[in-house]
């Protein structure tokens, strides 16, 4: 069936069968390779997209639940010149080793901080706590969530 | 993992939905959130021919007050229930109890409809509605009927609805003011209960001790005899019969169950 949706910004026209997975839809169809299917049974949060500026986990999706709403992919959010501060913070704090999980830990931090009108004030129980659906297999944690929390100071004084 | 093949409508209505549920016939399924169905598919344990999806079903979501109960339309978030200042204030047990399901990201899809149509016995609703006193609200093309909690749950993963029957609402009375605890043991972040309680207005509900959510009635009946919350609490599993699996085998989820009563009965939210 006929599927529209925007991703990453661009609006798009598929035709899908019903039972195709969001996280397929962007990766075989859409040539975006960032979400990455990991645990395939909404645990890891590899495949963690933006629907409608929400963190979900395309594994559990169905492209055809997107129609009509907006994807975004970490492709989307910013390029390897400029990117954007919560890419840059996990470089910058070394967020990250082997990097599979990155892309879907980097979109849960993205919408954790947006959904807090006043990121820096998050503590980081919090941000632990909102990072939960996430796993890591390598760094143990802690250089991300300092990363997430020096993303949200950032964030904070852009927006003020 | 790739569910086997189905045809798909999305319904903009209620009044769509059981048109096309009834057009279907009754191996469709149907989709809100698709946290609880979409995984079974993908594992083959559900191979619905059909799936009216009320995901986008504007009348089967949002929170409202109707004459002194909380009225939450089934395609409603556990993440909007649990940011519901409504429900916040009025039923503060359920706005707990839907913020500990699952993760974040589960949160922004699975539904409250949802979760209880699945009905099962370990999830964090089923037993926050009969702590509550809720209900439910299906509608057929015979009408609607409004169901309590303690007769919705029929059997695991079973319940009162029709197959042409759809959950369109919860209804929770009012309890704002009125102490309640919630607990809720499990090994790993995420998981279901081993056991779970949650106690509301000298309610106690039970999850993940027999095929359906419980009440522990013995315990609420010294309840209300005056006994103390520990001396309650000693019978919270009377009359129990939970299964065994790798988690916790029968006397272990017992003895959850009356700690974790104490627990809940002082107050104590996990």
């Amino acid at each position: 069936m006929r599927v529209e949706l925007t991703v990453n910004g661009t609006a798009r026209s598929d035709d899908v069968e019903p039972r195709l997975l969001l996280v397929h839809y962007l990766r075989e169809r859409c040539g975006l390779r960032a979400a990455n299917v990991g645990c395939d049974t909404t645990s890891c949060g590899a495949c963690t997209v933006l629907l409608d500026g929400k963190s979900v986990k395309s594994c559990t999706v169905l492209a055809v639940q997107a129609a009509g709403r907006s994807v975004t992919t970490a492709e989307g959010l910013g390029t390897p010149e400029r990117l954007h501060p919560v890419q840059a913070a996990f470089r910058a704090e070394h967020g990250l080793q082997c990097g599979f999980c990155t892309p879907g830990m980097v979109m849960a931090a993205v919408g954790l901080l947006s959904e807090h009108p006043h990121p820096a004030q998050l503590t980081e129980a919090e941000v632990r706590e909102g990072l939960e659906g996430n796993f890591c297999r390598c760094t143990g944690y802690h250089n991300i969530v300092r990363a997430v929390l020096s993303a949200a100071a950032q964030l904070d004084g852009a927006a003020s | 993992m790739i569910p086997a093949p189905f045809e798909y409508a999305a319904a903009g209505s209620s009044g769509e939905a059981l048109d096309l549920l009834a057009r279907y016939g009754e191996d469709a399924k149907l989709l809100a959130g698709g946290h609880s169905l979409v995984p079974m598919m993908k594992l083959r344990l559900a191979a619905p021919s059909a799936l009216v999806d009320i995901g986008r079903a504007a009348d089967l979501a949002g929170v409202r007050e109707d004459d002194g109960e909380l009225v939450i339309g089934a395609v409603t978030t556990h993440a909007e229930v649990a940011a519901s200042r409504l429900v916040r204030s009025r039923a503060p047990l359920l706005a707990h109890a839907a913020a500990r399901i699952g993760d974040p990201q589960i949160r922004h899809r699975g539904t409250i409809g949802g979760s209880l149509a699945h009905a099962d016995p370990a999830a964090d609703l089923p037993m926050a509605l009969l702590a509550l006193d809720g209900s439910v609200e299906l509608r057929s093309p015979r009408g609607t009927r409004v169901v309590p909690g303690g007769e919705f749950f029929t059997g695991y993963f079973e319940t009162a609805l029709a197959p042409d029957e759809l959950l369109t609402a919860v209804r929770i009375p009012a309890a704002a003011g009125i102490a309640w605890g919630y607990q809720k043991f499990v090994r790993r972040a995420n998981d279901w209960a081993i056991v779970g309680v949650a106690a509301c207005g000298g309610r106690i509900a039970l999850a993940n001790m027999g095929p359906t959510p419980l009440r522990a009635t013995a315990a609420e009946r010294a309840l209300a005899d005056g006994a103390s919350a520990a001396e309650a609490a000693e019978l919270a599993a009377d009359g129990t019969e939970p299964g065994e699996d790798l988690h916790a085998d029968r006397d272990y989820r017992r003895h959850l169950a009356r700690v974790l009563t104490r627990r809940a009965l002082e107050g104590q939210s996990g």
